[in-house]
């Protein structure tokens, strides 16, 4: 056992140590493994950073409203009387008599998008003063805070990166409605910091509402007190509403948007990790091939055929590793925390993010870059193990 | 021509790695033609956007409505030839957001003004007279197992009927269209509508308006804003093809993503058959020279090398961008919300350029050092 293991050692070391001479076709190898690796890990960035956003959106400690029916905060619909009996429900907290529970308008208004300069969905939510103590992640970074019964407005970090005239100090002009920007707000990196926030009795105004919202989002005396107020607002004869935890709701609007962006990137890193796979398994079975007379050598001396064989699974799998931390790092530098907004289809609306390299995308990187190499390798391993010894000598 | 069979032997000659040049390149090409439809999915039918249809939305945002007496104002313009008005619906069913845009409108109208969707006389008759009817895209039928006569249920999410929470729907007609037109969208009529939503009366979504001449579109549109300035509810109004490019653009810069990714795939590539191509001419050294003491020009020696790269490369690739002409054929990639993944003449004929180009690169170092050979020292190095 103890031979078999220094012999396998010894051949690796030789056949690592000679790549510097087959330098050509192992770069090529690496190369090949690192571009897919590149690619992999950039477009899943995409989608786990449109979800990371998502997820940071809803806390599992609070609950949404809304209109029975309605898919989104968008579609809903709740008359002001009703949103009224929606805050006298049990299981809501409580800061002194004053239950922690806001009812919010949901809108879009029509804004330039900087990176494209064409019109986008730019989301606006009427919010009343409980908005702000039900979200406790919400900071005001710059400027202050909106005053209520003025025009005034916030805008979040990332809406303020992504759009055009909505930064500190500007104004935004659209039909009647006029609003000021006087702060910015961060909210721990969440959806919400894509979105404008104005008094909803602004918004109800401008966009002839009346006195009605779109929901109304509690915070629960704890995470386990959604049921008791969930009962009470279903059984309620004069409401016609569905109740979801905030974090199920943030988790199902980023499902279609994660579900497509994974899928075309699952399906480009299997097609180019099949072109890298046939790269791999030329580079080794050249690295073979041009080796064949020192292996048949090694084999005449009375070197294990298993040796040889693990030796270049060795080679093919050290090249790989080399190209997917290569990759890995590409990808990192090039594209961790690049800033962009896309279409939330569920909310026909803008939301920004930034693309995420999380640890476990570069793991699995890494690791399908030492698939890659280990598929790649068998094939001419094999070959090395069987070659005939007598006319692999002979062979030039 | 006669040195055909000499090309065919040299690529035969290490089947192994021929074979497996190959599979790289079909791979990369499938790829290629993968990103290539992705990508026309997602600018959403831009290229056929009508360049003689104006749209009209609410000037805030196309989520606020505008009454429907604008089209009195509308139709009444010098210039307009056509119009109508639509409303989005959203809706439920089988527990599922519909995967289909469905629209209230006048149908008759609506079709008059996309004569690209084709439906029987017959068909739209029977929608005319019947309430309920809708008139569906054949991908939507087809993915539902839809046939005339169907009755569906829709759920409600934005507009509630006075009763309950579902509207019934009756397909009366199927309507068909070439490669690629959008058949996944459902029309039914504004009057049922009207009548039976809760609240909302007389508002509508957006105006579809035809003109006499694309030509003054700009000009109409902006005659079509100042008509409606200052009223309750602005207008904004722009070419079918501005809104269309406009929606696409807020998905994100999915172009240059594809073109940054692309370019990725086919450098490794080119690396991977370059190398290839590198090898099997550094086999060949002597027979090269001896070729050239038979008497073989320099440039058919450099010929015979591109020639094999360039087939390598263009027989691969011309079978990776079949194979995925056939399996977008049929539609399979389609879903809701990019309802046209196909693969256009234009991206296919970019395929073959970079095919040929792809064949030309690769070949190139080797080809070049196979003609500069001297033919002594060729024959004693080997």
């Amino acid at each position: 056992m103890f031979r078999w293991v220094s012999q396998t050692l010894a051949v690796t070391v030789l056949s690592i140590r000679t790549v510097p001479q087959r330098l050509g076709s192992s770069v090529v190898a690496v190369v090949g493994i690192a571009g897919v690796v590149i690619v992999f890990v950039a477009v899943l960035s995409i989608s786990e950073g449109f979800r990371a956003t998502m997820v940071q959106a809803g806390s599992p400690s609070r609950a949404l409203v809304m209109r029975n029916g309605a898919d989104s905060e968008m579609s809903s619909g709740l008359l002001g009387s009703e949103t009224d009996i929606i805050k006298e429900a049990p299981g809501i907290q409580h800061d002194g008599n004053v239950p922690l529970a806001a009812a919010e308008m949901f809108v879009i208004i029509d804004l330039p998008k900087i990176s494209t300069n064409s019109s986008a969905n730019v989301p606006i939510r009427g919010v009343e003063l409980a908005s702000m103590t039900v979200r406790p992640e919400l900071k005001i970074v710059e400027g202050r805070t909106l005053r209520f019964g003025t025009n005034e407005a916030i805008v979040g970090r990332a809406a303020r990166h992504q759009f055009a005239g909505v930064d500190l100090g500007s104004q935004i002009t659209s039909g009647q409605l006029t609003l000021t920007i006087v702060g910015v707000f961060t909210a721990a990196g969440s959806a919400a910091e894509s979105e404008i926030w104005c008094d909803s009795r602004v918004l109800q105004g401008a966009y002839r509402r009346g006195n009605s919202y779109q929901a109304v989002l509690v915070r629960l005396d704890s995470p386990a007190s959604l049921d008791t107020f969930k009962n009470w607002l279903t059984t309620n004869p004069q409401l016609n509403v569905q109740v979801q935890r905030e974090s199920d709701y943030y988790a199902a609007q980023s499902r279609v948007m994660t579900g497509l962006i994974r899928g075309i990137g699952y399906s480009i890193a299997f097609l180019m990790g099949i072109a890298a796979v046939f790269g791999a398994i030329l580079t080794m079975y050249t690295a073979v091939a041009t080796r064949t007379r020192e292996i048949a050598t090694l084999r005449a001396l009375g070197f294990n055929t298993t040796s040889v064989l693990v030796s270049v699974l060795t080679e093919s799998m050290a090249l790989a590793a080399l190209g997917g931390v290569a990759g890995g790092l590409l990808a990192y530098a090039g594209f961790n925390g690049y800033e962009t907004s896309t279409m939330n289809f569920q909310t026909f609306s803008q939301v920004a993010f930034a693309f995420a390299v999380t640890p476990a995308l570069l793991t699995q990187g890494l690791t399908y870059a030492l698939l890659m190499g280990l598929v790649g390798g068998l094939l001419p391993a094999f070959r090395a193990a069987r070659l005939p010894i007598a006319s692999a000598l002979r062979e030039l | 021509m006669k040195f055909v069979p000499l090309v065919w032997r040299n690529l035969l000659r290490r089947k192994f790695r021929t074979t497996f040049t190959l599979l790289c390149i079909v791979v990369s090409f499938v790829l290629y033609a993968f990103l290539m439809t992705v990508r026309s999915a997602f600018s959403m039918g831009i290229d056929i956007a009508g360049v003689d249809r104006l749209w009209m939305i609410n000037k805030v945002s196309i989520i606020q409505f505008m009454p429907i007496s604008y089209m009195n104002d509308i139709t009444a313009m010098s210039g307009v030839t056509m119009a109508t008005d639509c409303t989005w619906f959203g809706g439920v069913y089988q527990n599922n957001p519909v995967q289909f845009a469905l629209i209230a409108t006048d149908i008759a109208q609506y079709l008059k003004l996309y004569p690209e969707f084709r439906v029987p006389p017959e068909q739209l008759q029977a929608v005319l007279a019947d309430r309920q009817g809708v008139i569906v895209g054949k991908d939507t039928a087809v993915r539902y197992g839809w046939k005339i006569g169907d009755h569906i249920p829709i759920q409600a999410t934005i507009w509630m009927p006075k009763q309950g929470m579902t509207w019934d729907f009756n397909i009366d007609g199927i309507y068909d269209g070439d490669k690629e037109v959008d058949k996944t969208q459902m029309f039914f009529r504004y009057d049922y509508f009207d009548e039976n939503r809760r609240r909302g009366q007389g508002n509508v979504s957006w105006f579809v308006i035809k003109i006499d001449d694309p030509a003054h579109a700009a000009d109409m549109a902006a005659r079509l804003d100042a008509h409606f300035a200052n009223s309750a509810s602005e207008t904004k109004t722009a070419t079918e093809k501005a809104f269309i490019q406009d929606f696409a653009k807020q998905t994100g810069d999915i172009g240059a993503i594809v073109a940054a990714i692309l370019a990725v795939v086919l450098f490794t590539i080119l690396l991977v058959v370059a190398n290839t191509m590198a090898q099997s001419v550094r086999e060949r050294t002597s027979e090269l020279a001896v070729l050239k003491t038979l008497g073989f020009s320099n440039g058919l020696v450099l010929g015979l090398v591109l020639a094999e790269s360039l087939s390598l490369a263009v027989f691969g690739g011309g079978i990776g961008l079949g194979i995925m002409w056939m399996s977008v054929k049929n539609g399979g990639f389609n879903n809701a919300f990019l309802p046209n993944f196909i693969l256009t003449g234009r991206d296919l004929a970019w395929g073959v350029t970079l095919c040929i180009l792809l064949g030309v690169l690769a070949g190139a170092l080797p080809a070049v050092a196979a003609m500069r050979l001297r033919i002594t020292d060729a024959l004693r190095r080997a």
